[in-house]
């Protein structure tokens, strides 16, 4: 074999989790001046959520029973954690979208040729997706402020536990991301993974004690809900919060909502990262 | 020893689709292999195969004297791929894509830096390094495409359809860098539907079908096993064709063929250019008016039609066919 010429030194293999991390930094660096480039991406983001806040707050506000009350106020209290919930789950189309869109122009055929950490480029698409929520989520809570949302309303808290409570909410959409690497290394085109990252998205948020009080739901209906992974993470944000609407049921999710959200997200990442790490290998576009 | 690229025996389904059908190559080192064929031949499939992308169901691959199914990573830190599409982050700078793919092959950030630096002075895209490749053109695109699989000088190159979609001026600007580059001694396989490109860059040609290797040898081996040359005349007037048809079977060595609407005779021959000069003056003589007339010798695309019975189609539906049935 002819050398490879001196201009190139190549590092030693080193050690895996080390190179692991290093090849899933380089592609998030990648994947986040992708996102500065196309700033619009980001802003259409945020329009959702944003138009969510509004019209719940001041369409359903008043109309809807919190902790016995049909007071204004107590709605858009008890909604932000459900809001906040929902957005950071939608994390999840786009990150479909863009593992389909990179298979879909050979992108990954050029990775899956590269002698670097086998589940790097997903964990690159992820994290970079993990700060594209945080900003969102960020902004959100800006907005939030704005029209009235104020935590400690219901008891007492403080900035460790909200802080905590948007530490749950980020790595629940950490988790989703995955489940959107998932569909997008399935469905190849990027307009497939856009609307498959989101129509289950629907049911799964609003099967859930997001927007309303679950203890008016049909009994089975209500039993989805409490068990719903989503549940959890908002009754953990509400509680933390201090929020009013927080569920009194005795699902054990609904009694321990902090240590479900944590069990949960990490369970969804540790499966749905399998499944996609293997999807990806196998990969062919 | 076998060659830097060897294969054997490749086998690959997709469902019912056979692509690879018993794929076998040999590649010595330095030198460029022309992987030809139609659409849904097993082109892509075999190149997906000897560059790690995709598990052969049977058969054996060694590139770059490693095993490739068993050490797929060390097979990568040998390889450059350019694939069908240019596989470029459109919204990266190409400067910014070229330090990717070498810190991704394992290169110091700062080695990586440079080396891009040289790759896009190279490359002839110094100017257009720190924008963004979306607004590259076609050929541009092309080359960046190349220079990443290019980054660390890997021994061994594949490139498919490298050319697929360029103007004629692009194309020859790449040829001219694939040749570069062979010169320093890399070994490439290359897939292509046009056959002139084979004739040009590779020193050895397999013409695959049906996810076979059908036939092998240097363009002017496959060549002689088509035919030797023959005379092709146009005559100006189709009321002359008949009159010329006699002519030529008086030359001929073999069924002269008449193709009524184009008004254009062949006929196989032997005698070279004398003979010609005889053709063109025995049809003077008779008054026939011609508007083209010479000695052809079989190109490739005679090779392709006599061994696959087809042409190397390049309609887009074919195309996406064949992308089908590599999936």
């Amino acid at each position: 074999m002819s050398a490879v010429s001196d201009a190139v030194r190549i590092t030693a293999p080193g050690n895996p989790v080390s190179r692991s991390i290093r090849d899933s930094l380089i592609v998030a660096k990648r994947n986040l001046i992708r996102m500065s480039r196309i700033p619009e991406v980001v802003i259409f983001g945020l329009i959702q959520p944003i138009m969510f806040v509004v019209l719940f707050t001041y369409v359903f506000g008043g109309s809807m029973k919190i902790d016995g009350s049909t007071s204004a106020e107590g709605y858009k209290n008890f909604l932000m954690a459900g809001i906040f919930a929902q957005t950071v789950t939608f994390a999840t189309a786009s990150s479909g979208a863009g593992i389909a869109d990179d298979m879909h122009k050979g992108l990954i055929d050029r990775f899956r040729s590269l002698p670097m950490a086998r589940g790097a480029v997903l964990t690159g698409r992820t994290l970079a997706d993990l700060v594209q929520t945080a900003l969102t989520l960020l902004i959100l809570a800006v907005v939030a402020l704005l029209v009235g949302w104020r935590v400690g309303t219901f008891h007492d808290t403080n900035a460790g536990r909200v802080l905590a409570a948007f530490g749950l909410l980020l790595l629940l959409g950490y988790a989703f991301t995955w489940i959107g690497a998932l569909i997008g290394l399935t469905v190849r085109t990027p307009e497939a993974a856009t609307s498959g990252g989101l129509v289950w998205l629907f049911p799964v948020t609003f099967l859930s004690g997001a927007f309303v009080d679950t203890s008016n739901m049909t009994p089975w209906l209500r039993h989805i809900a409490e068990w719903n992974p989503f549940s959890a993470t908002v009754q953990a944000a509400r509680v933390l919060f201090g929020n009013p609407g927080q569920s009194h049921s005795t699902a054990w999710p609904m009694e321990h909502p902090v240590w479900a959200s944590l069990i949960y997200s990490v369970l969804i990442v540790v499966v749905f990262r399998t499944l996609a790490v293997r999807k990806y290998r196998s990969a062919t576009a | 020893m076998p060659g830097a690229i060897y294969a054997e025996g490749l086998v690959k389904t997709f469902g019912d689709v056979r692509a690879l059908d018993g794929v076998d190559l040999d590649v010595p080192e330095g030198t460029v292999l022309g992987l030809l064929g139609p659409n849904g031949a097993g082109k892509t499939t075999t190149v997906r195969c000897l560059t790690t992308l995709l598990r052969p169901d049977r058969g054996k691959a060694v590139v770059a004297g490693v095993d490739v199914l068993k050490h797929p990573d060390t097979v990568r830190r040998s390889i450059g791929l350019s694939g069908q599409f240019a596989a470029v982050d459109e919204y990266l700078t190409g400067r910014e894509n070229l330090q990717m793919v070498g810190q991704l092959y394992q290169m110091k950030a700062k080695a990586a830096k440079q080396r891009a630096a040289d790759l896009l002075e190279q490359f002839n895209l110094a100017d257009a390094a720190d924008r963004p490749a979306k607004t590259y053109s076609g050929g541009m695109r092309r080359r960046l495409d190349l220079a990443a699989a290019l980054v660390v000088s890997p021994p061994v190159m594949f490139m498919d359809e490298p050319t697929t979609g360029l103007d004629p001026r692009n194309r020859q600007q790449l040829w001219e860098v694939i040749k570069q580059l062979v010169s320093g001694g890399t070994t490439l396989l290359l897939t292509t539907q046009y056959l002139e490109e084979a004739d040009h860059l590779a020193h050895d040609i397999a013409v695959v079908d049906h996810g076979r290797v059908i036939a092998k040898g240097t363009s002017d081996q496959l060549k002689a096993r088509t035919g030797g040359e023959r005379v092709e005349v146009v005559v100006h007037e189709r009321a002359h064709i008949a009159d010329a048809a006699e002519v030529l079977r008086g030359f001929g060595k073999g069924e002269t063929t008449v193709e009524e609407h184009t008004r254009k005779l062949t006929v196989p021959v032997t005698g070279g250019a004398k003979l010609l000069a005889e053709v063109i003056r025995e049809l003077d003589t008779r008054g026939i008016e011609m508007d083209d007339i010479g000695l052809r010798r079989p190109t490739l695309d005679d090779v392709f039609l006599s061994l696959t019975g087809h042409m190397a189609e390049a309609a887009d539906q074919d195309e996406a066919n064949g992308k089908e049935a590599v999936k």
